[in-house]
C-alpha cells in the first residue's frame, strides 16, 4: 500500500507540471491583447507598447512560462488586471464555496446513483428496474440551468421551502458553531445548499445509477455470490458485503471522472442560485479579459480535478487487494 | 436406491425432481426424475458429461439453480426438512449450515476482496453464536483441519494470492465449517492440476470419514468414482440411465451409455494400458430438442425402433443395480 501510494504520489508532481504548461500554452493561443483591453478602445499604440513591455509580454514565451512557473512554486498567481488583488487571494475567497457546492452534488450523486442502480440490479426486469432506468434518463437528459430553474420555481418561489439564492455560513464553519450549541447557521447553510447541490448532482446520479446497475448485475451472477448464498448468508449482507464491495470498483473511476463534470457544471449552478465561487468568477474574468485570473482559475480547476482523482486511484487500492499487492 | 441401513434416516433425500430452464422458445427440461438418498458417512457419486444436468441437480438442491432455471418438481428433504417447502430464511438456516457446498472453480468461487480467514469467519457467524475471536481462531482450526500450511498466516490472505489447491482447501474448510449433515461437492477437482487433484480427493474422503458426512460428488471423472463412492449415478441427458453400488457399476456396467463411458476412460491398470481408448460417437442432444423414444438412441450401437419410439423405464435389471434400457436382459 506505501509504494502504491508513493508512486502514486510521485507521477503527481509531472502531472501538475504538465497541467501548469498547457494552462499557460492555452492563453498564449487566446486571441486578444491584455494590454489593450487594459487601456481600452482610444488607447495609442504607444501606450499600450509601453505597458506590455512593463506587464513582461514581449518577453520570449519560455521566459514567461519560467517566471510564472517560479512564482507559481511560491504561491504567486499573479494579480488580477481589473481587481487590486492578487489571483490567489481572489480564488481563496470562491474556493471554499465551489468545493462545498460540487462536493455535495458528488454526495447527491453517489447516494441516490447508489440507491437507483443496485434496486435496478435486484430488482432487474421488473417495475423497480423500469422505473429506476426511466428516472435515470430523465436525470441524464436534464441540462443543468433547466433543471436548476424548474427547482427553483417549485420549492424556493411556489413551495417557499428553500431559498432561491444565495449561501449561508461556510458549510464547516456552521457546523463548527452547531456543535458549541449553535444549529440555526447550519440549518441555514443547508437549506441553501439543497438546491444547487440537487440540480448540480442528478445528472452525475443518473450516469452513476446505471455504471451501478451494469456493474452488479454482473457481479450478481458471479460465482463468489452463489457462494455467499451457499453459506446461507441473509440477501442484504450478500448484496452489501460481497456484490457491492465488487461491483465499486468500475464505479469508483468513473465517479472521480464525474467530479469534472461536476466542477464544469457548477459554472451554471452557481450563476443560476447566485452561488459566491469560483464558477461565477470565471464567467466574470473571461468577459473581462482578466488573463491572470482565468489562467489561475483554470489551474485550480485543473489541479483540483487531478487531486480528486488520485483519491480515487487510492481509494481503489483500499477497495481492491489485488491492487494493493498487486 | 443406496445402501443406507434402514435403521439410518439419509441425510439427504431427493425424490421426483424435475428441473427446467426457461427459454425463449418455451421450458425445457434438465433434470428428468432425480432420485437418491445419502446417509450420513456415505458417498455417492453422481457421473455424466457436461451439460447432462449434474450440476444443475447439485445447485437445486440448495435451491441454488442460476435465475432462469426453475424446480417444477420433486422433494429434496434435508435431515427430514423439505427444502422445497421452506421460506427463505428457514432456507437460509440450512445453507452452509446442514449442507455445504465445493464449487468446480476456487477462485471465482471465492470474493476477491475479502481475505480467506474472513471468509471463513462470516459462516461460522452466521450459523454458530461465536464472538469475533472464537471465530477467528476457529477460523485458523479449519484451515488446519484441512491441511493448509501455516493456517494463521494463510487466513490473512486473499484468495489471489494463493495456489488453486490452497483455495480450493480453504473452500472445503467454509463448506465444513459448520459440521454440515452433507457435503455438496460439485466437480471439486477438474480445475485443479493433476497432483493436486489427487491431494484434494484424499482431504475431502478422509474428512468425511472423520466428521461422518453424506458426500455427493459430482464427476465427469470415472477414476474419481472409483475411488471415493459408494453408490453411483450414471446421467444421460438430465436422466438417471444408471444406478449401482460401485462394485456392482464397474464389475457388470449395464448401460451402453455407461459402457462406452468406461471404453473412453484410460485405465492405468496393468493389461489395460494397450486397451486402445474409443470415443463415443455423436454428441449430446441439446436438451430442448431430445430425441423421441431413448436420449441415447441416436448414439447407440444397440439402439432398435423400440428405442427410438419409447424411452425406457428405470428398472431393476439385478438387485440393487437398475438400468433404463430396452436391450438390457433381467438377469
Amino acid at each position: 500500500m506505501l509504494t502504491y501510494t508513493i508512486r502514486r504520489l510521485a507521477l503527481f508532481v509531472p502531472m501538475a507540471a504538465g497541467m501548469v504548461i498547457v494552462t499557460f500554452g492555452l492563453l498564449l493561443l487566446v486571441p486578444g491583447d491584455p494590454a489593450a483591453v487594459l487601456l481600452g478602445q482610444e488607447a495609442s499604440a504607444a501606450d499600450i507598447a509601453r505597458l506590455r513591455a512593463s506587464l513582461g509580454l514581449d518577453d520570449p514565451w519560455y521566459v514567461r512560462l519560467g517566471g510564472y512557473f517560479a512564482a507559481l512554486l511560491q504561491g504567486d498567481m499573479g494579480r488580477s488586471i481589473f481587481q487590486n488583488q492578487t489571483v490567489a487571494s481572489i480564488i481563496g475567497e470562491r474556493l471554499g464555496a465551489t468545493v462545498e457546492l460540487a462536493l455535495a452534488a458528488l454526495v447527491v450523486a453517489i447516494v441516490i446513483g447508489f440507491v437507483l442502480g443496485v434496486a435496478a440490479a435486484m430488482f432487474r426486469g421488473s417495475w423497480i428496474d423500469t422505473a429506476s432506468m426511466l428516472l435515470a434518463q430523465f436525470g441524464v437528459s436534464m441540462p443543468v440551468y433547466w433543471l436548476g430553474i424548474l427547482l427553483m420555481l417549485a420549492f424556493a418561489v411556489k413551495l417557499g421551502w428553500l431559498p432561491s439564492i444565495g449561501r449561508g455560513e461556510p458549510l464547516v464553519t456552521a457546523l463548527g458553531m452547531a456543535l458549541t450549541g449553535n444549529p440555526a447557521p447550519l440549518f441555514k447553510s443547508l437549506s441553501h445548499l439543497v438546491l444547487p447541490a440537487l440540480a448540480l448532482g442528478v445528472n452525475s446520479a443518473a450516469i452513476i445509477s446505471r455504471l451501478v446497475r451494469t456493474a452488479m448485475i454482473d457481479v450478481l451472477g458471479e460465482d463468489f455470490v452463489r457462494t455467499a448464498y451457499a453459506k446461507g448468508l441473509r440477501r442484504p449482507r450478500v448484496i452489501v458485503r460481497h456484490a457491492l464491495r465488487n461491483a465499486l470498483l468500475p464505479v469508483v473511476s468513473v465517479i472521480g471522472l464525474r467530479f469534472g463534470a461536476l466542477l464544469g457544471g457548477a459554472v451554471l449552478t452557481e450563476s443560476i442560485f447566485g452561488w459566491p465561487g469560483l464558477g461565477q468568477l470565471t464567467i466574470a474574468a473571461i468577459g473581462q479579459r482578466d488573463l491572470p485570473l482565468i489562467q489561475g482559475i483554470v489551474l485550480t480547476y485543473a489541479m483540483m480535478f487531478a487531486l480528486v482523482n488520485l483519491l480515487v486511484d487510492l481509494s481503489y487500492a483500499l477497495i481492491d487487494p489485488r491492487v494493493r499487492l498487486g | 436406491m443406496t445402501q443406507a441401513s434402514p435403521q439410518r434416516a439419509p441425510a439427504l433425500s431427493v425424490t421426483g425432481l424435475d428441473v427446467v430452464i426457461d427459454g425463449d422458445g418455451g421450458s425445457f427440461p434438465v433434470v428428468r426424475d432425480m432420485a437418491f438418498a445419502v446417509a450420513r458417512g456415505e458417498t455417492l457419486a453422481i457421473v455424466g458429461e457436461s451439460g447432462c444436468g449434474k450440476s444443475m441437480t447439485a445447485l437445486s438442491l440448495l435451491r441454488l439453480q442460476p435465475p432462469a432455471a426453475r424446480i417444477v418438481r420433486g422433494a429434496i428433504a434435508v435431515e427430514g426438512a423439505d427444502v422445497l417447502a421452506l421460506p427463505r430464511p428457514a432456507l437460509e438456516d440450512i445453507r452452509g449450515e446442514r449442507i455445504g457446498m465445493i464449487f468446480q472453480e476456487p477462485l471465482t468461487a471465492l470474493n476477491p476482496v475479502m481475505t480467506v480467514g474472513d471468509q471463513i469467519v462470516e459462516v461460522l457467524q452466521r450459523h454458530l453464536s461465536l464472538g469475533g475471536a472464537a471465530a477467528q481462531a476457529r477460523a485458523v482450526e479449519l484451515l488446519s483441519l484441512v491441511r493448509m500450511p501455516d493456517p494463521a498466516a494463510k487466513a490473512r490472505l486473499y484468495p489471489h494470492q494463493m495456489s488453486g489447491g490452497m483455495r480450493q482447501r480453504a473452500m472445503i474448510a467454509i463448506a465444513l465449517a459448520c459440521d454440515p449433515a452433507v457435503l455438496v461437492a460439485d466437480e471439486p477437482t477438474t480445475a485443479l492440476d493433476v497432483t493436486i487433484q489427487a491431494q484434494i480427493l484424499g482431504l475431502i474422503r478422509d474428512l468425511q470419514r472423520r466428521l461422518g458426512t453424506a458426500l455427493v460428488l459430482i464427476t465427469h471423472d470415472l477414476g474419481v468414482v472409483a475411488e471415493m463412492a459408494d453408490t453411483v449415478i450414471v446421467m444421460y441427458a438430465g436422466r438417471r440411465v444408471e444406478v449401482a453400488p460401485v462394485m456392482a457399476l464397474f464389475d457388470e456396467p449395464l448401460h451402453p451409455y455407461t459402457r462406452a463411458l468406461m471404453k473412453a476412460a484410460p485405465s492405468l491398470e496393468a493389461g489395460a494400458a494397450k486397451a486402445a481408448l474409443t470415443e463415443i460417437g455423436g454428441t449430446v442432444p441439446p436438451l430442448w430438442d431430445l430425441p423421441r423414444g431413448c436420449a441415447f438412441s441416436n448414439r447407440c450401437s444397440l439402439a432398435t425402433e423400440r428405442c427410438r419410439r419409447e424411452e425406457p423405464p428405470l428398472e431393476a435389471k439385478r438387485a440393487g443395480h437398475l438400468a433404463a434400457c430396452w436391450e438390457v436382459a433381467d438377469g
